[in-house]
């Protein structure tokens, strides 16, 4: 409140940078959340991180087995959704733009376009989660393997891939959380060009999720092709 | 209403400070105050710490006799809940939740954390998670040890390892949200002039805690969402009995769980400093190589977690390269001890309570650090891991080096907190009685464990009952000598002196602010131009 | 703070587009040639180089201070640091002690 007495001429002033009281100035501001929400992805990081190496380390002991599920991994759809991540993560960097631009129009466009992208993914995610259940294929409820000699440890493969994907899906759905959140702010205005640190961060964030899958594509969808 | 309170200055009302601007209850639940969310935490962890205390001196009365007196299920009850609600509910949050939550901002010259919501967050996820550990406890409790290791979290468990686990799970996020508000705080919040070599030691150290919290804990997280999904789905990934790996489990538990154990020493250590420099009348000796060992310690204590496995089916060759990088961490801790020695050579050393505490800490933990040798070495390590020797070991680190620094820091800085003054008589004699209490605890387990007496049974060879009943014994005198500061710091509030802004005459920024300090701590914001702990020559005289 | 960094060109975020695209196509089509152990390792190279792409161009690394680059990268070093220590214990777990000629004969194995 006391910085808000003394505005600087040129710099925008407190109310249009939603300056909270505990900060000396909107750069300040910026760069806090900037950081915090790097050191919150480095949590993410090591979140996901402790199911990879499980997945690491399973893989390297039963390679045959792990190499024998990517008979059942649909890559058509696999790779559809990587696409589709990648275009969700394109409307968001151009949302951030548009924020940057001042422009509340093709903000707004680019959120729920980003949206719909993130629900393609996830309905996509469903038909695939649908098919595995009908092949047999959910650990612990409903599974049965052809190759027999592998039952057991494709069912680890199997586990890992709805735990990883599972919590990615996770993260996506608090993704279109934040973006519902960003839309409605976006119409009231909220944001401007000196004033856009949250669709900012809720980028980054977004992004994140993205490289996550990156990752997960390759590795679960395609372990064993070429045998 | 700083202007409120320049116009009721002339009437003797008591100054506005962050206690009294507001009243009810709503105004501390829903409260982004750093300095009272810091003392929601004091009140959560002392409940906690009380509970777990509780459990202690029950299975303490449980080994008076050799065969035990509670059924051994009862037992092991006991010492897991008293392991996981001290070391998640109290040890973790302790000193980083509470001292440092009140006085980071304060130390740099900041008016709040950088996420002040992002700070109650926390406290009500910490609180979320006490209570499903509770919600296990009063359900019958759990049989895992503090550890959770499969299977004695699966296989052989019963079912409310879930609910516990989901605790640890959510207290974790909490933790991380402390460490990620920190991290930033420190890195964005600084005052103008406060530079990263003019930092007070305890915000080194609750810095280099919060990279700790921020880049273990999540592992921690994984590992236990994964256990739970093995429980629902009975599918083998640490289990043994369905095909999974247990020592899998370990690793990714103790990536946690040993760095774990420097997040709840290192603010401690960092206490240490600020009360050795304010009794010593000195600069901390070494200012730089304290600071960075913390900074040493939070990298090194990510090598060194095969440590607690060598005796798990590790590979023996990783084991050596753990002993070795083990023995590394006692290099930086070492720098601290001796550092903190010298701070008091040729020092004005006055014996105030908190520098009571501060003496305790460095004695018990360079006993407590010295037999972590003994165990880092492979071959020593195997005769005594199983025994009470490791048990001395972990409560000479943990109790008489974290415990002993968070009753140093609250006494150091009570005055600012609450504004009283507390009675010097009575907490210089509950001092002693916790020292004393503790060494007779904890003593006798180091020749237990060097006899042989394994950990975690319900009962032992009567030959060792003299000194199982030893401990039992200090451990009574210890309990009372806890419960003496809980007394005369309540009754401080009301009745104890008016301490005025600096009863020590100690140097930083928080000692020249009014006590009890007001809501945004600064009337504007400081402008640092001195190092930390210039005990210049004017307070020479001082002693 | 914000206002000061650049605002990307339309160009630039549809190229690095296009290059993720492609490369998602490329990390299919490898898949199903003969690397024997090699395939996991383009893979993954692959994949850390779509990663590099979106934290440089789509998440502003490449406008970012030291701190947030070094923020960036911390958690992955970490992670390594995790896998690393975890493998060495996997790898070496089998070994077993082998007398060697320069072994006291009575302290070593019968090999």
């Amino acid at each position: 409140m006391a910085d808000a007495t003394v505005p600087v001429s040129h710099e925008p002033t407190a109310e249009e940078t939603h300056l909270r009281h505990h900060f000396a100035n909107s750069a300040q501001q910026t760069d806090a959340s900037t950081l915090g929400m790097w050191t919150f992805l480095i949590t993410e990081v090591l979140f996901f991180g402790g199911m990879f190496m499980a997945y690491a380390i399973y893989r390297a002991t039963f390679p045959d087995a792990f190499a024998s599920t990517s008979e059942y991994m649909n890559v058509i759809l696999g790779g559809t959704n990587t696409a589709v991540l990648i275009c969700s993560s394109l409307t968001m960097v151009l949302a951030v733009r548009a924020a940057q631009l001042s422009s509340r129009k093709g903000l707004i466009l680019f959120l729920i376009l980003t949206m719909i992208f993130g629900t393609i993914f996830l309905v996509i995610k469903g038909f695939e989660y649908t098919d595995k259940w009908r092949e047999h294929l959910v650990p612990g409820f409903n599974f049965h393997y052809a190759p027999a000699q592998f039952e057991h440890n494709a069912q680890i493969l199997f586990f890992l891939y709805f735990c990883m994907t599972g919590m990615h899906a996770v993260h996506m759905i608090v993704g279109l959380g934040l973006l519902t959140f960003l839309i409605v702010q976006a119409q009231r205005r909220v944001f401007n060009a000196n004033y856009f640190a949250p669709v900012e961060m809720i980028g980054l964030y977004w992004h994140f999720v993205d490289i996550v899958w990156i990752f997960l594509f390759p590795l679960l969808y395609l372990i064993g092709h070429r045998t | 209403m700083a202007t409120l309170a320049h116009h009721s200055a002339e009437t003797e009302i008591e100054p506005v400070d962050y206690l009294n601007v507001e009243f009810g209850w709503k105004s501390w639940l829903l409260t982004t105050d750093h300095k009272r969310i810091a003392m929601l935490y004091l009140i959560s962890i002392t409940l906690m710490f009380f509970v777990g205390g509780a459990a202690a001196v029950a299975f303490r009365i449980n080994l008076l006799e050799p065969e035990g007196i509670f059924a051994p299920e009862t037992y092991n009850r006991l010492f897991s809940m008293h392991g996981i609600v001290m070391v998640f509910f109290f040890l973790v949050p302790s000193i980083p939740a509470t001292l440092a939550n009140f006085f980071i901002p304060i130390m740099i010259g900041a008016k709040d954390l950088a996420f002040p919501r992002v700070n109650l967050l926390s406290w009500y996820l910490y609180v979320i998670g006490a209570a499903f550990t509770m919600y296990a406890v009063l359900r019958g409790g759990v049989d895992t040890g503090w550890t959770f290791y499969t299977p004695y979290s699966s296989t052989y468990s019963n079912s409310y390892v879930l609910a516990a686990a989901f605790g640890v799970f959510t207290a974790g996020f909490s933790s991380i949200l402390t460490g990620l508000n920190f991290i930033v705080t420190v890195h964005k919040m600084r005052a103008p002039g406060m530079t990263w070599s003019r930092l007070p030691l305890f915000v080194w150290s609750n810095y280099a805690t919060g990279l700790i919290q921020v880049l273990g804990t999540p592992v921690l997280a994984i590992t236990l969402l994964l256990l739970a999904f093995e429980r629902i789905a009975k599918v083998g990934i640490f289990d043994p009995n369905i095909g999974g790996d247990p020592i899998l489990f370990q690793h990714l538990f103790w990536f946690y769980s040993h760095p774990a154990v420097y997040i709840m020493i290192l603010p401690g250590m960092g206490v240490i400093s600020e009360i050795m420099a304010c009794f010593s009348r000195k600069r901390v000796f070494g200012y730089n190589f304290v600071a960075f060992s913390s900074m040493a310690i939070a990298v090194l204590s990510f090598v060194v977690w095969g440590h607690h496995m060598f005796l798990t089916g590790e590979s023996m060759y990783t084991g050596i390269a753990f002993s070795i990088l083990s023995f590394l961490v006692a290099v930086p801790s070492a720098i601290k001890v001796f550092n903190w020695t010298a701070t008091m050579y040729k020092g004005s050393v006055s014996f105030d309570t908190p520098m009571l505490y501060a003496f305790g800490f460095i004695g018990l933990f360079t006993i407590g650090g010295l037999t972590g040798l003994f165990l880092a070495s492979l071959a020593t390590d195997v005769a005594t891991h199983g025994t009470y020797f490791i048990v001395a070991h972990f409560h000479y680190v943990m109790v008489g080096g974290m415990v002993m620094a968070f009753l140093g820091g609250v006494h150091f800085w009570w005055p600012k907190m609450t504004g009283r003054m507390y009675p010097e008589a009575w907490s210089k004699f509950a001092a002693l009685i916790i020292f004393l209490g503790f060494n007779l605890t904890f003593f006798p387990q180091f020749i237990l464990g060097y006899l042989g007496m394994p950990r975690r049974y319900h009962a032992y060879p009567p030959e060792f009952q003299m000194l199982n009943v030893l401990s039992t014994a200090g451990a009574s005198v210890l309990g009372i000598g806890y419960l003496i500061p809980i007394v005369y710091m309540l009754w401080s509030l009301k009745y104890g002196p008016k301490a005025g802004n600096n009863p020590w005459g100690a140097t930083g920024l928080e000692w020249k602010i009014q006590s009890p300090p007001t809501t945004f701590n600064f009337d504007e914001t400081p402008i640092v131009t001195e190092e930390a702990y210039n005990y210049g020559e004017a307070e020479g005289v001082h002693g | 703070m914000s206002a000061h960094v650049p605002i990307p060109t339309l160009r630039a975020l549809v190229s690095v587009w296009a290059a993720l695209i492609v490369l998602t196509g490329t990390t299919v089509g490898v898949s199903f040639l003969e690397l024997g152990e090699w395939n996991v390792v383009v893979a993954l190279l692959i994949a850390l180089f779509k990663a590099s792409l979106v934290a440089w161009v789509f998440m502003g690394i490449r406008h970012s201070n030291a701190m947030t680059r070094l923020f960036c990268v911390a958690g992955l070093v970490w992670l390594c640091i995790m896998m690393f220590i975890t493998f060495s214990d996997y790898t070496t777990r089998g070994w077993t002690y082998q007398a060697q000629p320069w072994s006291h004969p009575k302290a070593g194995g019968s090999h």
